[in-house]
């Protein structure tokens, strides 16, 4: 287990160092609430769903827990640039304990990136139903970050160029995010849409974030959990054979 | 020195589809020898040293190191020895004692005597002062020095050396070889080391292996090289057995080998 904790504590360690990449990482996440919270809160509100930003919060927060999840597969890329990567690919551990710490690491900096973002929907005005709810919000929050920070384990074991890192951002995080209903109601979508939506694991999870801090969710939070904690187990499995796969 | 070989390479051959990295290689190492292994570029010296740390399999032949196959009894192989590679591997946006921790976690040191060791290592290495800093303020030179440092930390039987000194001014080169060498005296570590700079491994090196196009060319003393080439300097002797032609950049050959490695996998 030391060599599980040590993995881990490196990477909050290099997170906790790194003011400039905190702060700038709020900047998307800071974008979406300024711009679409509040430009598109009217609007919302007329068709008959109630405050916007009470809606989109817990998409804010979904989407930062994914970009910096899956950010943790750059690191790797970083790791493997840099050597560092191979200093663990010898020593005398075997290699799943070696993924599941760098894994539980990079889920552990997207929770907490995913904290601050939560503070600062608070700040601007997101209020939960109930302030109990709030730490099992953030159990629904650290099976977001494990699946994804185990995906970009997997995607970071599997390519060797960051540019190769940054198509999988375009075509693969994005789409995430934008099916996710982080920014609009699963109700009434066109077929296919809905489909996708159905597909996505982030779906699952801001539909449970929701579900828990303001008491809206379309598939219900018992099932959202059920299908994360599936996806969480089938990720890390994956995660742990491509990381089995990496030659130095 | 015992006669028991600590490394044991036989007739190993390593093929990357149709590209042969290393063929045919046979060399014995003994317990505390300082060896060098000597080549122009893509000879196949890190890929004998890659096969030798577990990193990758050969194609065919056998290897030994302190009695065990590296290829079926990986993690005990993988404490017997340290590595310095090629490229740097230390985390830089750590500091050094960090680098080192988490070496010893990995290797599994108690923590008392990663501690103690760390410490004793960190001072021969004329580290300690900066132990709290961050690697990425280190120089070149101190970056080296740290990985050996690091390399001991779990006091392996053996230690490679992968041209640990390109790129170092001759000040830094002096002081890490003296003292890697002090090193092999007074912990007995086999030292397995592959460098471009024929004066130290003239300096430093018990005996030499010269490999050229996979194949090892010349084995022996500095003074057995000169004596069979007939020349008066390690470089002369280096240059007559393989030759003066320049050779592709060894990057350029690898990335083609992991290219068709990666075709031939599929």
């Amino acid at each position: 287990m030391s060599v599980v904790y040590v993995l881990w504590l490196r990477e909050v360690k290099k997170y906790l160092r790194s003011r400039v990449q905190i702060v700038a990482s709020l900047g998307t996440p800071l974008m979406y609430l300024g711009v679409l919270g509040f430009g598109l809160g009217s609007v919302f509100q007329r068709a008959g769903e109630g405050k916007y930003l009470q809606f989109m919060a817990p998409g804010v927060i979904g989407m930062t827990v994914l970009f910096t999840a899956m950010f943790s597969g750059i690191a790797m890329l970083w790791d493997r640039q840099f050597g560092f990567l191979k200093e663990t690919l010898v020593a005398p551990v075997p290699r799943l304990l070696i993924m599941i710490g760098r894994t539980l690491g990079g889920a552990t900096v997207a929770v907490l990136q995913g904290a601050l973002i939560f503070g600062v929907t608070l700040i601007a005005g997101f209020r939960p139903t109930s302030l109990l709810a709030v730490p099992l919000a953030f159990l629904v929050i650290a099976l977001i970050a494990v699946i994804f920070s185990a995906l970009a384990t997997a995607i970071g074991s599997s390519i060797k160029e960051m540019q190769g890192f940054q198509m999988v951002m375009n075509f693969l995080v994005l789409p995430l995010f934008f099916l996710s209903g982080a920014i609009y109601p699963l109700e009434g979508l066109p077929r296919v849409l809905g489909a996708l939506t159905r597909v996505d694991p982030l779906t699952y999870g801001v539909d449970g974030v929701r579900g828990v801090l303001i008491g809206r969710t379309h598939f219900g939070v018992a099932l959202d959990v059920a299908v994360l904690v599936g996806v969480g187990v089938l990720f890390v499995v994956f995660g742990a054979w491509r990381f089995s796969k990496i030659e130095a | 020195m015992s006669d028991r070989p600590i490394i044991r390479v036989q007739h190993v051959v390593k093929s990357f589809g149709t590209v042969t990295a290393v063929n045919d290689v046979s060399i014995d190492v003994q317990a505390g020898e300082i060896f060098a292994f000597l080549g122009p570029n893509g000879a196949g010296k890190t890929t004998t040293i890659k096969m030798l740390t577990t990193l990758l399999r050969p194609t065919r032949g056998s290897l030994e190191l302190d009695g065990l196959d590296p290829t079926t009894h990986q993690t005990e192989v993988r404490r017997r020895f340290g590595v310095v590679f090629q490229d740097p591997s230390l985390d830089s946006e750590l500091t050094a004692w960090e680098n080192m921790d988490i070496h010893g976690v990995l290797y599994h040191v108690p923590r008392q005597i990663r501690r103690e060791r760390s410490e004793t290592l960190l001072k021969m290495f004329e580290l300690w002062e900066r132990r709290d800093d961050f690697v990425k303020t280190f120089s070149g030179g101190m970056k080296r020095r740290l990985e050996i440092t690091r390399g001991l930390l779990h006091t392996p039987k053996v230690l490679f050396l992968d041209e640990p000194t390109l790129g170092l001014d001759p000040q830094s080169r002096n002081q890490m070889w003296t003292l890697v060498r002090n090193l092999n005296k007074t912990e007995g570590v086999t030292v397995f080391l592959t460098t471009h700079y024929m004066d130290e491994a003239d300096r430093v090196a018990d005996r030499i292996a010269v490999i050229d196009h996979g194949r090892i060319v010349a084995i022996g003393s500095s003074a057995e090289l000169k004596q069979q080439t007939g020349t008066d300097s390690l470089e002369a002797a280096f240059l007559k057995l393989t030759g003066t032609t320049i050779r592709d950049e060894s990057a350029t050959a690898a990335d083609q080998m992991r290219q068709v490695a990666r075709v031939w996998r599929r």
